[in-house]
């Protein structure tokens, strides 16, 4: 067996009883990356030389007794998370040059638990995006392929798709990603891999890129439910530094993934079907369901009636707080600059210069329905729809402990699919987008393959700070799927 | 409601972002799709509901008002694309 195909769990353990050693793990992946990277893109930037050190410090840890529950893990940081000393380009040509001299609170928990960072991993502009298409420094080739037709690039999902495809290709041992509205479940889902999206509030948002701070949520990817587990329980917790961290205790996250499910009532939203949705999507969910009752749960039948309205909502909240955002770059404290004839030309040239086609079009839609006179028909409403979204949800949870979901329309689509008509991309986040309005946790799971033998996932979306079920759910499911197909392109293959 | 391409040139300018004359037919297109398809909001019956500002329900921390943080000049500069001394420099605002 490969190093690179143990799971974090895995690692952690044999790191604790000598049988690797961190430099073994960190050496292992270095020489994946360097083989595979080529192609699939996964990271912008390789932090080889910085990875080797955190090891030998790991293994000087674990000598003394004094590793942190993370000592020697190898990890991808998304492009998004700021690192002290370490490039950070939020996947955009505005940020090319951009060092950060702090680090984000996040990766400073898994720093502080003794991971490894083996660099920083490609993804959609500012998080825009559902396919990594939309990336400054080239899309992301997903490990998967299609039987049918070998030859067709897929797309990783996105926007955390550098992340995704650097797990499932064992290019890491996890990852860090960020939800605004799909981004960390939606490519897990596309790559096989477990994702979660915590509850609002649980990871803290400082020193991460903002994208639209009422709806980013930080959040790992693993390949199993355990794995994740593990990387939330450190990156989670409260930060004086983020207004809207909550300071609530972080729980064992590892040990809900052993309850039982038995006796759980699990909600089946009836609004969660789509037209073209494929049939064995479908089929999955209903096997999902049955191995939930096998367990012991219960199905409820439950209804979210504004489902159909969150994306379109969430498509005036979410440009609206990114036009507000993305105005501090501006050409003059950080990242680009294009010269102009005046302070003013300045600004408009770095910005048509910095932005790609997607981050323009929602920074003008966000200026458009937060300008005098169309404000309260527009962004008012969408606040207006938010609450209606979160009512039915606390509705719901009133009667059910989680519900359970297809994570995303489709399987994996090609590279140049789905590009003709932004709105095209943006139903591809139609199953988690409600999740983020609400606020509450969502994770997904690889629950099955389809015709073409890709990967699908099921999304488990829980009560708010109650994560813990949602892991548990997960880890039922997980158990039951017994998943172990493997992409075709992945370390040592 | 149906954005036309003045519109679009004044939105590009609030948002200060230059757009080439050549683009603006597009933009006008993608835009107008986009919102096209944000008009379904007008069925939902809004009336009597509190519009949700975010997802935390909770009330805002108060601090005490001191200074915690600063005094690295040259930290908070090293990102800029021109200084001068210890300060950012721009071109000339003021003749």
């Amino acid at each position: 067996m490969m190093l690179t195909d143990l799971t974090l769990a895995e690692a952690r353990d044999a790191l604790r009883a000598g049988d690797v050693t961190a430099r073994n793990l960190a050496e292992a992946h270095l020489a994946a990356i360097e083989a595979l990277n080529p192609r699939l893109n996964a990271y912008v930037t390789v932090t080889a030389d910085q990875a080797l050190r955190q090891a030998a410090a790991a293994d000087a840890a674990l000598a003394e007794g004094k590793a942190g529950p993370l000592a020697g893990i190898p990890l991808a940081i998304k492009d998004l998370f700021c690192t002290e000393g370490v490039r950070t380009t939020a996947g955009s040509r505005i940020l090319e040059p951009f060092v950060p001299p702090y680090e984000s609170t996040v990766s400073a928990n898994l720093l502080r638990d003794g991971a490894v960072f083996l660099g920083k991993a490609n993804m959609d502009e500012f998080a825009m995006g559902s396919s990594n298409m939309a990336s400054a420094f080239g899309p992301v080739e997903n490990p998967w392929k299609r039987r049918q037709d070998y030859a067709a690039v897929l797309v990783p999902g996105g926007s955390s798709g550098g992340s995704a495809a650097a797990v499932a290709a064992r290019l890491a041992l996890g990852a860090t990603g960020t939800d605004t509205g799909g981004s960390i479940r939606q490519p897990a889902s596309f790559c096989g891999i477990a994702g979660i999206k915590p509850t609002y509030g649980r990871c803290s948002r400082w020193g991460v890129v903002a994208f639209a701070s009422s709806l980013d949520h930080p959040g790992p990817f693993g390949r199993t439910v355990q794995d994740c587990a593990i990387l939330l329980r450190s990156m989670a917790g409260f930060d004086p530094m983020d207004s809207t961290s909550a300071d609530v205790p972080v729980p064992d996250f590892e040990a809900a993934c052993k309850r039982p499910v038995k006796g759980l009532r699990i909600g089946v939203p009836r609004e969660y079907r789509m037209d073209g949705m494929p049939e064995e999507i479908e089929l999955l969910w209903r096997q999902g369901l049955d191995w939930l009752r096998d367990q012991g749960a219960e199905i409820v039948d439950v209804s979210l009636p504004h489902t159909k309205y969150g994306l379109a909502a969430y498509y005036i909240v979410a440009p609206a707080e990114a036009s507000s955002n993305l105005a501090r770059y501006d050409g003059v404290r950080f990242g680009l600059r294009e010269d102009g004839e005046d302070l003013r030309d300045l600004y408009e040239r770095t910005r048509a210069a910095g932005f790609g086609a997607e981050v323009r079009r929602r920074i003008l839609i966000g200026t458009y329905v937060l300008s005098a006179g169309y404000y309260d028909a527009y962004y008012l409403r969408a606040q207006k729809v938010r609450a209606l979204i979160l009512k039915d949800f606390t509705d719901a949870f009133g009667k059910v402990d989680a519900l359970l979901t297809p994570t995303a329309p489709s399987a994996a689509f090609a590279q140049g699919e789905n590009m003709d008509d932004p709105i095209k991309m943006y139903l591809n986040d139609v199953f988690t987008v409600p999740a983020n309005m609400a606020g509450v946790p969502g994770m997904s799971v690889p629950a099955g393959l389809d015709a073409n033998g890709l990967p699908l996932g099921l999304q488990v979306i829980g009560k708010p700070f109650d994560e813990e079920t949602v892991f548990s759910v997960a880890a039922a499911i997980e158990r039951a799927a017994g998943f172990s197909a493997l992409p075709s392109v992945r370390a040592g293959h | 409601m149906s954005l036309d391409a003045a519109t679009v040139r004044r939105i590009a300018n609030l948002a200060r972002i230059r757009v080439a004359e050549a683009e603006v037919a597009t933009l006008q297109q993608e835009l107008n799709g986009i919102l096209g398809w944000i008009e379904q909001l007008q069925e939902v019956d809004v009336s009597a509901v509190e519009p949700l500002t975010g997802a935390a329900s909770m009330a805002l921390r108060m601090r005490e008002d001191a200074v915690t943080d600063g005094g690295y000049v040259d930290r908070v500069l090293m990102n800029a694309p021109d200084r001068a001394g210890d300060f950012y420099a721009v071109p000339k605002v003021v003749e």
